[in-house]
């Protein structure tokens, strides 16, 4: 045994080497500590508190609960993010009971569930209400299974509730009954977010729910709370950080606008703002005196055009991230050039996706006039129905630091509009120019090229989204060479076997690969499946399709075997 | 391409038997089975393996935008959020309003949202009835023309426009009348 190991292990107790631990908090960082030796792996599994589990079915609860006994904390996240835009049929999984009732034996001090894509029935959330007494914070984002009647047995029984956060779920929503069973006892509230929910909630019961909360720092409304309402919400809470409002008009009332422009003006710690539902150049202005202050700023339900946009932002000098709707088209996005020199994240979501008629929304020179006014963009996910590639690689040469990289250009494989020129070049530059670059969605017209840039040039990348691209298998050979690659997730595109068995010996070191409208065949992912056994290799059948042709692959790493719970229609091969 | 664009889009709850369009009688078959389905369709597959499997290297050929499922990729509860706000804004008071012109045999329709100030909107009602109306004062009116404009507003009174701010005209006007200035004298007098 090497002296030098035999020393450092007696200088260190184990308790006191789990009490340095304890300080380290990410998943990946305890992840390598748990590789260092067999005393630190298990000071570590001991010391952990919170577990990350991207894929649920990559491990099975009982293995999670005998390696970490002490959790207090799980995140996990369920289905593939392309059931996101409906194509993962429903029943296909990710359904939550099972760690449940698991970490209702193990972790009876459980005080934290975040999930993101799961199933989540009402029976869930009471079960999670009534066995988890310390219970304390729950996340719920794009999960579904779920009505507001599980929302009512949240509200009755964490007695210690500090976080309830409902994100666009697939919720079924019965009506509003469930905010007024928040007992009048609980005064720990620090998180509530509900603005996703359509039905109306008690005013009064929210009113006396926010006077309470003493420590209510994220407070955001769903639609139906008025203007009016939100200035009494914001009298008894001026300490909040975060804000979601409700609807941003209504009928006129003889002078409210100073009283309500003052109640933001007192909210001296407001740092994000969202909500502003159908906002009007009339009421927009109350916000102005918590501008100056803003760091994030989400405009994506709102409706604005460029003058009010333009406006707006002129008071928003401190904004880190900004996320609009299309409708401000390039104008509006001169502004946020010109207003906005700290800006880091920029989201523009189409305003009508499906009816370009509509309005043109924003083009390559409004993505130009951001790039040259906010060096400091690292973020972008932007919905363009045009694009060249001098504008893609001006943008990659104003903003050198881009992490993550999202453009979708909406019509599928279309070309440069000007040279009519595939979009190769312009991502191109940025896997060339952008090297932190980690997360990349590409469109439009695309050859291999594209994704031999991408294989050569970006060694940071870890999430690669593609669609309607590429001209043969060597697209997709190309970006299994990129040494990070984490998550592939691939549509429509020309890739068959070749490809796909070209990631072999690279499939166990991802997440995952998804593959759907490929050219993909049940024998190459019979073959893929025989040779790595630590890979579930999922096929979704369609009725309709050839019984021959995988039409929908999903593959990933996994320490739990087959599914055990999967639908007749995933086979799992 | 002759086909009229139907637009895809899962949350309609469009009568797509009644709606006029050219194409074969029985196409918009097609159309009703993929919106029904969640999401395993994809209309061109057939299409789609036939070009791959014969032209390798050549480039892939994208179906229209319409077909696709899931495409562009907008998440559910997005989309439906842009659905409800184009339902109220369709059927809400202040968007498409209707517009009468006296004397004119019918009426046309237009999109006040479309606009964003008193003149914009005049210069548009001008060209669409090929009528004079005139300069706006506060006491006076539309004198020194042929036609006066005037709305309906959420109580269903008749006001003369441009009295209020253009934001709180376009969230209560219902309908406008552009009527003979002889006749509007009565409103702008008070």
């Amino acid at each position: 045994m090497d002296p030098n190991k035999k020393r450092v292990d007696s200088l260190f107790p184990d308790e006191v080497l789990e009490r340095v631990l304890s300080l380290i908090t990410t998943h990946k960082d305890r992840s390598s500590i748990s590789l260092v030796s067999k005393s630190w792996y298990n000071a570590e599994r001991w010391s952990r508190r919170h577990v990350f589990i991207g894929n649920c079915y990559s491990v099975s609860p009982q293995i999670v609960a005998k390696r970490f006994p002490n959790i207090r904390s799980v995140t996990i996240k369920g289905k593939p993010r392309f059931s996101d835009f409906n194509l993962v049929p429903d029943d296909w999984g990710a359904d939550v009971f099972p760690w449940l009732s698991v970490f209702a034996t193990v972790y009876p001090f459980l005080e934290e569930l975040r999930l993101k894509r799961m199933v989540v029935s009402d029976e869930s959330l009471e079960f999670l209400a009534t066995k988890f007494v310390g219970f304390r914070n729950l996340s719920l984002m794009s999960c579904d299974g779920f009505s507001t009647d599980g929302l009512k047995a949240v509200a009755t029984h964490c007695k210690n509730l500090t976080e309830l956060d409902i994100q666009e779920n697939g919720i079924e929503d019965l009506g509003g009954h469930w905010l007024s069973c928040f007992p009048e006892s609980l005064t720990s509230l620090e998180i509530l977010n509900f603005a996703s929910l359509n039905s109306e909630v008690s005013f009064d019961a929210l009113e006396k729910l926010v006077s309470r909360c003493k420590s209510l720092r994220v407070l955001k409304v769903n639609r139906n709370i008025s203007l009016d309402q939100l200035q009494k919400l914001l009298l008894h809470a001026p300490q909040l950080m975060e804000l979601g409002t409700g609807t941003f008009m209504q009928e006129l009332v003889s002078g409210p606008l100073t009283e309500l422009k003052n109640a933001f003006s007192n909210c001296k710690n407001l740092l994000t703002l969202s909500g502003l539902w159908d906002a009007t150049p009339l009421y927009l202005p109350v916000i102005y005196p918590a501008c100056a202050r803003l760091t994030f700023l989400n405009l994506s339900y709102a409706t604005l055009r460029s003058v009010e946009l333009a406006n707006l932002l002129a008071h928003c000098k401190s904004l880190r991230r900004l996320w609009l709707l299309d409708t401000v088209g390039d104008k509006g996005l001169e502004a946020v050039g010109s207003c906005c020199p700290l800006l880091e994240e920029l989201r523009v979501f189409p305003a009508d996706p499906f009816d370009e008629e509509m309005n043109l929304g924003v083009t390559e020179v409004g993505f130009i006039s951001v790039s040259r006014g906010c060096p400091k963009l690292h973020y972008t996910l932007y919905f363009c129905r045009q694009m060249t590639n001098s504008a893609v690689v001006a943008v990659a040469q104003n903003c050198p630091d881009f992490t993550h990289f999202r453009l979708c250009i909406m019509t599928p494989g279309q070309p440069d509009y000007i040279t009519k020129e595939p979009m190769d070049e312009g991502f191109g530059a940025i896997v060339k120019t952008c090297t932190k670059i980690q997360r990349l969605a590409v469109s439009g017209l695309l050859t291999d090229r594209t994704f031999e840039y991408i294989g050569k040039y970006a060694k940071n990348l870890e999430t690669l989204s593609v669609a309607f691209a590429g001209s043969s298998d060597l697209g997709m050979e190309y970006v299994l060479g990129c040494p990070k690659l984490r998550k592939l997730e691939i549509r429509d595109c020309p890739f068959g076997n070749a490809a796909l068995l070209s990631g072999l010996m690279k499939y166990e070191s991802m997440r995952s690969l998804w593959m759907s409208a490929c050219n993909v065949t049940m024998n190459g992912c019979r073959v893929l499946a025989k040779q790595r056994p630590m890979l579930n290799v999922e096929v979704i059948k369609d009725e309709e399709s050839d019984d021959s042709q995988a039409h929908k692959v999903y593959v990933y790493r996994t320490v739990a075997g087959p599914r055990r719970d999967a639908p007749p229609f995933v086979l799992t091969l | 391409m002759d086909q009229k664009r139907i637009p895809l889009n899962l949350f309609d709850n469009f009568d797509l038997a009644t709606e006029l369009r050219l194409g074969l009688p029985g196409s918009d078959d097609q159309t009703e089975k993929k919106t029904s389905l969640s999401g395993n369709k994809r209309s061109s597959s057939e299409m789609e393996s036939t070009t791959c499997s014969e032209e390798n290297e050549s480039r892939f050929s994208p179906p229209m935008k319409e077909q696709v499922v899931g495409w562009p990729p907008v998440r559910s509860y997005r989309k439906n959020i842009l659905q409800v706000k184009k339902n109220d804004s369709e059927s809400g008071s202040g968007m498409y309003v209707k517009v009468s012109m006296d004397g004119a045999p019918y009426l046309r329709k237009v999109d006040l949202k479309v606009y964003t100030s008193y003149e914009e909107l005049m210069k548009g009602l001008q060209a669409m009835f090929k009528c004079n109306i005139g300069l706006y004062s506060e006491k006076e009116g539309y004198n020194g023309s042929m036609h006066a404009p005037t709305y309906e507003d959420k109580d269903g009174d008749w006001m003369l426009v441009g009295d209020v701010p253009w934001e709180m005209f376009i969230s209560s006007c219902k309908r406008l009348r552009i009527m003979k200035s002889c006749e509007a004298r009565g409103l702008g007098d008070s």
